[in-house]
């Protein structure tokens, strides 16, 4: 793929540093996308758009909604309301396993490599379009060999790339945490996504391997891959990405630049919470006390005249 | 203690036609549950739409044999998916019950009243091995002096050993394939398999489909061998003891449900023999207070039970398998 | 025989049937190879025993009536004939009314025309109807009644082996085949205490329960709390429940024999008449017994402590773990209560009819229908589920639409295992389970 990453970080300068802003070219755009669980809505999103060929992060504190999203965006989990299309394609009601055959994979918070098959096995499962794989043909071997193969050294090179190769015989369960990470992530490049959703990569790695692993995700954008991913560690999201979507209670509270959105109040405010810079010491407790009650009145007024 | 009659009495199980119907239905199991983790707990009914698919199409329907068994496998195909479009995203356990709810429902029909004109009632029906019969080039049966066989189970054998054994080719090259990888992966995490594109739905009923024909062909061999087809053979303990025989050599490897069979008939017929041995005439080895002879046969029963959870609780891999492979950890 | 697929055990290959020893005079010997055998007995309106009608001719016709004639006989002194015929296929035997002794008629509809298949190398009998006493048509209110009833006792036997499955599933996950044993265990032990140590049956009911209370304790202290600890999965724990279940049901055969048995009391009780409803002295006394003994169960799962901690363990066992509940003692105590409930289940089915080392086993995916309907892991749910399915069982063989009956009664308990099916496939949280990821 032609990598033109300046062009495209040079396209988002122009995009406003609103939620929902539109983007020069997404590669993913949705509407009104609504998740509720008992009561409470866990996604609450107006518009959302992902810039192609550029390294997204999805922020927020816990419990905004990051990962519901991306469960509902990639297939795993099913909306209340909503649209949403990937390259011009709603993919609204489409299972997982089609998601990720147009070209939308996702990694997972918890890793979910499979223990039981050795590392090559694991790469070789995310080739895509095996014949081998199609039960008629699977019995006989020499319609499908030729095409293991070709699998095989890709997933060695891609193996060589991640720094996985010594481990290629070994059960994957074998692996330390970082390396599951990197095999998930080698084995989610076997399908050739044109988006990679990485959820929480940075989860449990020890910080040795953590600067490997951003110029790894880097080398995604670089190739000419989109990349979304959901994170905490701030300092990944200052050094990488290209742009920053914040959610906060379910809903995007602001987007922009690594920087803009740092300095963004907004952004405080959803981490710190509103009150966040008044001094304690201030504070008037009967003022506080009276708040507290007209609110507990309210309540009640509300439960008896619904 | 005549351990040579003990030793004919084991060996023509372990080696006889009932073994055979037992690995069958166990490579079945073996692609349901060993390879892809589904809990079908229904085997016994795949064998008797096989079984009395074939007996119906011929006795009462008057059909030729071979197409009656091409009926037979259809039959357990579309058992295979009707069941399967419903059931394959349950729980575990959920799919055990609802598995084996169906397997009874089919045997209480085919023995009901109602249905005597087409399935026989409880007698069954009889009458359509005849082609299956005249087939048998043996002059006569077989003695080797540590175990004989007669005439019919001599032929027996020679088909379903044969049967049994285009079967594991089978299974191996299916297995070693991609398509088996698939399967494994499955087993263990469904979410993994299918964001990386595969529809896991499709390769699931896939493999309830094969390993249900293989549990048909297990009832159609069932019902030639002894040439009827009666309901009440197809019940849910069935299904338990071809489950034992699966774990005892070992689920996810492909000799594993045919030693396991072998192992089964084995010890159960060796332990017949021993207690019947040990209860008989008038001056028993085990005295009569301690166990009659009808409580004799009941000994191997028990083993078995404990044998099982012993299996499960110690060694869940049986003979062949690898711990870290079986899908017992999941729920 | 459920223990192992009949035949094929005993033997590899069937022996035919043998033909009766011929030797009277006049008579009509059976055919050797394929014949249609047809013997005419006079039941007399049930009076005495069946009397065989001879002098009658009867003809075989291929196909239809009046057909190719295939035969013909006169039956002989023992009402018998025997007709050869050449092949498998549709033969009508046509009755000569008029060859009938004075005196006997053919009852029902006077079909004097019978059609077969014959699918047998042997023989192929044929029967017709002669001097059966016109059946006493019971009004089908009285039929609806008698069945809701029926269900209703059946469905309070199972409710309490249901709660003890319910309540077992709810607070291990444990999916326990060997519950329908426990069943048996409650009803074997009643007939141990009242016939082996001759108790009264009341005596040695309560017996029983205590016994199963104390199986249930040695089950989760010996076999099931290890295997937990040990971090044993559900599945494994799945098969181990279903070896313990072969185990107990061949030592329970082993012990008890394989016949059935009946207590000393209670064994054929007429029923009174309650106005529309019609009930025996006992059971009138299941119906108390098995009502006060869910309703005392359902109060201290809801108001005692104990109780509390089920529900909490039930719900959430590490949250419960973390906040000082003892989870293993709570378990034990579902375990003892659970066995209990299900032990007094066996002791009333015993009450109610007979005890049979299977009694327990052949309700098994009857008490599993039961609480899946109602819910797994619910208290109200499995009295719920179990009234259902009870009522399911007892009343839908009653049920004719048209004149066709749906679910024939020889096969009753077909519609009960569809109705789980459908749970499982549509709600498998039940009518009163919360709602989880049940894939």
């Amino acid at each position: 793929m032609a990598a033109d990453v300046s062009a495209a970080r040079a396209a988002l300068a122009g995009v406003p540093n609103e939620p929902g802003a539109p983007k020069p070219d997404p590669i993913v755009k949705g509407d009104n996308i609504v998740r509720t669980f008992g009561g409470l809505k866990a996604v609450d999103v107006e518009h959302i758009e992902i810039q192609r060929g550029v390294i997204t992060a999805l922020i927020g504190p816990n419990g905004a909604g990051k990962t519901t999203l991306f469960n509902l965006l990639t297939g795993f989990d099913e909306p209340d309301e909503g649209d949403w299309a990937f390259n011009g394609k709603k993919l609204s009601n489409v299972p997982a396993y089609k998601v990720a055959r147009l070209g939308m994979v996702r990694t997972f918070q918890l890793t979910k490599v499979l223990s039981k098959l050795t590392v090559i096995e694991n790469m070789r499962l995310g080739a895509t379009g095996q014949r081998g794989e199609k039960f008629w043909s699977a019995a006989f071997k020499s319609l499908w060999s030729a095409q293991e193969d070709a699998n095989t050294v890709r997933a060695d090179d891609l193996l060589e790339r991640f720094k996985l190769d010594a481990k290629r015989e070994d059960f994957a369960g074998s692996l330390s945490g970082g390396q599951r990470k990197l095999l998930e992530m080698a084995r989610a490049l076997m399908v050739d996504p044109e988006l990679i959703m990485l959820d929480e990569p940075m989860a449990g790695v020890n910080p040795a391997l953590k600067q490997s692993l951003l110029e790894h995700v880097k080398s995604l954008r670089d190739e000419g891959r989109s990349v979304l991913f959901v994170e905490h560690d701030m300092d990944m999201v200052r050094d990488i990405s290209d742009w920053v979507i914040v959610m906060a209670q379910g809903q995007i509270v602001a987007e922009g630049t690594p920087q803009a959105v740092m300095a963004d109040q907004r952004v405080i405010d959803a981490y710190l919470g509103a009150h966040h810079d008044t001094d304690i010491s201030e504070i008037d407790v009967s003022e506080l006390e009276a708040e507290a009650e007209a609110e507990l009145d309210a309540e009640a007024a509300e439960e008896t005249h619904p | 203690m005549d351990i040579m009659q003990l030793i004919d009495a084991a060996l023509s199980q372990a080696l006889g036609p009932q073994a055979i119907v037992f690995a069958l239905a166990a490579i079945g199991l073996n692609i349901h549950f060993g390879y892809t983790g589904l809990l079908n707990f229904g085997q016994a009914g795949f064998m008797a739409v096989g079984g009395f698919g074939l007996a119906v199409s011929v006795t009462t329907w008057g059909l030729p044999f071979w197409l009656g068994i091409i009926i037979a496998l259809v039959a357990a195909v579309v058992l295979a998916i009707i069941l399967g479009v419903p059931t394959l995203r349950l729980r575990a356990d959920y799919l055990a019950i609802a598995t084996i709810a169906t397997a009874e429902i089919l045997r209480l029909i085919f023995g009901s009243v109602e249905a005597k004109d087409t399935f026989g009632g409880s007698n069954g029906l009889t009458g359509f091995s005849a082609t299956y019969k005249n087939l048998n080039p043996y002059g006569g049966g077989i003695d080797l002096g540590i175990v004989s066989f007669s005439r019919n189970d001599l032929w027996s054998i020679t088909v379903g050993w044969t049967l049994v054994a285009i079967s594991c080719v089978v299974v191996w090259a299916l297995m070693r394939s991609p398509w088996g990888r698939v399967l494994r992966s499955i087993r263990e995490d469904e979410d993994a398999v299918r964001s990386l594109g595969k529809n896991v739905f499709a390769y699931k009923m896939q493999a309830l489909i094969l390993g249900g024909v293989f549990g048909g062909i297990a009832g159609i061999y069932h019902v030639l061998k002894q040439a009827s087809a009666v309901p009440t053979d197809f019940n849910s303990t069935f299904t338990y003891y071809a489950y034992a025989a699966l774990l005892i050599g070992g689920a996810a490897r492909v000799l594993g449900p045919v030693v396991g069979s072998i192992l089964f008939w084995f010890l159960i017929a060796g332990l017949g023999s021993f207690f019947s041995q040990a209860t008989e005439g008038t001056d028993p080895l085990i005295p009569d207070f301690i166990m009659t002879d009808t409580q004799a046969s009941l000994v191997r029963f028990i083993v078995l039970g404990l044998g099982l959870m012993l299996l499960m609780i110690f060694r869940p891999q049986g003979i062949f398998g690898d711990r870290r492979e079986i899908a017992i950890d999941g729920r | 025989m459920l223990l192992a697929p009949s035949a094929a055990l005993a033997q590899a290959t069937p022996s035919p049937t043998t033909p009766p020893a011929a030797g009277t005079p006049a008579e009509n010997p059976l055919v050797d190879g394929q014949n249609i055998t047809v013997t005419l007995l006079d039941v007399k309106g049930g009076k005495g025993d069946p009397e065989p009608v001879p002098g009658v001719t009867l003809t075989v016709f291929k196909d239809k009536s009046g057909g190719e004639q295939i035969g013909t006989q006169v039956t002989d002194a023992k009402g018998r004939v025997s007709i050869p015929i050449p092949s498998n296929g549709v033969y009508v035997v046509s009755l000569d009314e008029d060859t009938l002794p004075s005196g006997v008629t053919l009852s029902g509809d006077a079909e004097n025309e019978k059609t077969i298949t014959a699918r047998i190398s042997g023989n192929n009998f044929a029967q017709f109807q002669i001097g059966a006493a016109v059946a006493q048509q019971v009004a089908f209110s009285e039929k609806l009644t008698d069945s809701i009833v029926s269900g209703l006792k059946f469905g309070l036997i199972i409710a309490l082996a249901a709660l003890g499955l319910s309540l077992i599933f709810g607070t291990t996950g444990l999916t326990n085949f060997a519950h329908g044993e426990l069943i048996t265990l409650g009803g074997i032990a009643t007939y141990v205490f009242n016939r082996g140590f001759g108790m009264p049956v009341i005596l040695a009911g309560v017996c029983a329960v205590i016994v199963g209370a104390v199986f249930g304790f040695g089950q989760d202290k010996i076999l099931w709390g290890p295997l937990r600890r040990r971090g044993t999965g559900l599945i494994a724990m799945m098969i181990v429940s279903i070896g313990f279940a072969l185990l107990l049901r061949s030592v329970f055969q082993y012990t008890f024999g394989g016949s059935t048995k009946t207590l000393s009391q209670y064994v054929a009780q007429p029923r009174d008449d309650y106005g529309p409803i019609s009930l025996s002295p006992k059971e009138i006394a299941i119906f108390v017994i098995a009502i006060v003994a869910i309703v005392i169960a359902c109060i201290a799962m809801m108001r005692t402590r104990l109780g509390k901690s089920m529900r909490a363990v039930s719900d959430n066992p590490d949250l419960s773990a973390s906040s000082g509940l003892r989870v293993d003692n709570v378990i034990t105590s579902v375990w003892v209560l659970g066995t209990a409930l299900t032990a007094l289940a066996g002791v009333l089915l015993a009450i109610n009819q007979q005890v049979n080392f299977q009694m327990g086993f052949k309700l098994l995916l009857l008490v599993f229908a039961a609480a899946t309907l109602g819910g797994l892991g619910t208290i109200w749910g499995a009295l719920a589920g179990s009234v259902i399915i009870g009522l399911l069982v007892e009343v839908a063989p009653v049920i004719s639409i048209g004149g066709y009956q749906p679910v024939p009664a020889s096969i009753k308990d077909v519609g009960a295992l569809v109705v789980l099916i459908l749970i499982l496939l549509v709600r498998p949280q039940g009518i009163l389970g919360r709602a989880q990821r049940i894939g």
